[in-house]
């Protein structure tokens, strides 16, 4: 990998914010690169999880949130349970994702993050998830509407999908920890 | 055997099957499994992605009511089973995060409630002898790859699952009804299941390599223990066939309905028809 810095870098960009985010020491990392290995999109991502971390000791900023392994990692894991300093590298992932989604990065391709918006939504409305209806959303936003669209029938017919939304949740509590998240969050700001 | 059962959001949607398997196995089996009334969605990836307190809120929810009926709660979603565990091991690490969580409960949760997948249910308080005794068929060696995937292994520090690295759990349980566990390197590789809808042309990929690698040590089907992996590897073989030609017909059929099948329980009662790649074969299969 090659990564260019900018001669007039001073300022120490996100990697402080991450770690506290994180709740990780990323100066242990030695770029033994076994995340990358065991990483089942490194070959589909322009910078595999090492990469990342580099870019963090050097100070990257911002920047770093438009990488697409921000939202094509599958949080599988692996990466974390074969480092052999123990760093929570999914933590660190999602540390970025908390990010790009405050700093309104520009949304990538297939739209995770509002994909996470409507399923939230719709587990904040029903205590539970309903598949449908956050399917339905997500492709009104994305505007995808006829991908995947063959498989409905066939899921339908089987009742491999809810059609309805789900009853029997204790919708208050649910309701009680969004709003009590939502509070803590502007408090911070 | 007396457990705080807590289904998932999928138990009502894609994974009726596993749900309706697992209550079929546990009645067979003489396992009580009382639902947690009221239960809450875990908030699963999305909820991790987006902040910490809330997803370890959400499952704090649930565990706090099994708290309450005193039991231990037993989970058969592979997602649900990380969240609620790792609900867990962040409050008792981070008083920080455990004062929050109260905050959002509206009263303390101390992250003691004990959190077990029905697997180590069947492996550890039910026992292989004792499932032996009450089999009435044999899967008559059929040829399965066991598929963990990644939320029941990792990270091994929170779940404390068998070994994150090569799992015989379900083996050990396929063996135990008379079917061939395959040894095969693809058993914790992940199938992509958190960008399902998202990223459909990542899954495909790495879906496709999990299913050559499981035909390629001559799985007759995969057995799965997670809503997750067994939606992905089942729908997206349409997929595959079309993007790379590869037809891998594979049944994706869940450990319980396996078992199901050898406690003598009908296919309709374990949701076998709603399989995608029909596992006709291999009931025919057995003996």
């Amino acid at each position: 990998m090659t990564i260019r810095i900018k001669k007039d870098k001073t300022s120490p960009g996100l990697l402080r914010t991450v770690e506290k985010l994180a709740d990780v020491d990323l100066s242990v990392c030695f770029q033994c690169k076994k995340c990358d290995s065991g990483c089942p999109v490194s070959n589909l991502t322009g910078a595999p999880p090492s990469e990342i971390l580099r870019r963090l000791h050097l100070c990257a900023g911002n920047e770093l949130l438009a990488s697409d392994l921000v939202w094509m990692c599958v949080s599988c894991e692996t990466c974390f349970v074969r480092c052999p300093m123990g760093i929570d590298i999914p933590s660190v992932i999602d540390a970025l994702r908390g990010l790009a989604v405050e700093q309104k990065t520009p949304a990538p391709e297939g739209n995770m993050p509002l994909f996470n918006r409507v399923f939230l939504k719709t587990v904040e409305m029903f205590g539970r998830t309903y598949d449908l209806g956050m399917i339905v959303a997500h492709k009104i936003g994305t505007k995808t509407y006829m991908k995947d669209a063959e498989k409905f029938p066939g899921m339908l017919r089987k009742r491999k999908i809810a059609l309805l939304p789900p009853r029997g949740a204790d919708r208050k509590m649910v309701k009680r920890i969004f709003d009590s998240v939502r509070r803590a969050k502007e408090k911070q700001k | 055997m007396k457990y705080a059962y807590y289904p998932g959001c999928a138990s009502d949607s894609t994974a009726r099957e596993q749900h309706a398997s697992c209550s079929a196995v546990a009645r067979a089996l003489g396992i009580d499994l009382t639902e947690i009334e009221g239960w809450t969605c875990c908030g699963t990836t999305p909820a991790h992605q987006t902040d910490r307190v809330l997803s370890a809120s959400l499952p704090a929810a649930n565990l706090a009511r099994a708290q309450k009926m005193g039991l231990d709660v037993v989970v058969t979603c592979a997602a649900c089973y990380s969240m609620l565990k790792m609900a867990n091991y962040e409050v008792l690490r981070h008083p920080k995060i455990r004062e929050h969580v109260g905050e959002a409960l509206g009263h303390d949760y101390d992250g003691s409630v004990r959190v077990r997948h029905f697997v180590e249910v069947l492996l550890e308080d039910v026992e292989i002898d004792r499932i032996k005794k009450a089999l009435k068929r044999s899967l008559n060696g059929l040829k399965v790859a066991c598929y963990y995937g990644c939320l029941l292994v990792r990270p091994p520090e929170v779940n404390r699952f068998d070994n994150p690295e090569n799992p015989v759990s379900l083996d050990r349980l396929v063996t135990a009804i008379g079917g061939e566990s395959l040894d095969w390197p693809h058993k914790v590789e992940c199938c992509g299941g958190a960008l399902s809808l998202t990223r459909s042309d990542v899954v495909v990929k790495l879906s496709d390599a999990v299913l050559t690698m499981a035909r390629a040590a001559g799985a007759e089907c995969v057995a799965v223990a997670c809503p997750m992996c067994q939606i992905n590897l089942d729908l997206r073989q349409s997929d595959i066939k079309k993007e790379t030609g590869r037809d891998h017909n594979l049944p994706i059929i869940y450990i319980t309905q396996l078992l199901g099948l050898c406690l003598g329980i009908s296919a309709d009662k374990l949701g076998l028809e709603k399989l995608m790649v029909s596992p006709e074969r291999i009931v025919q299969r057995l003996t």
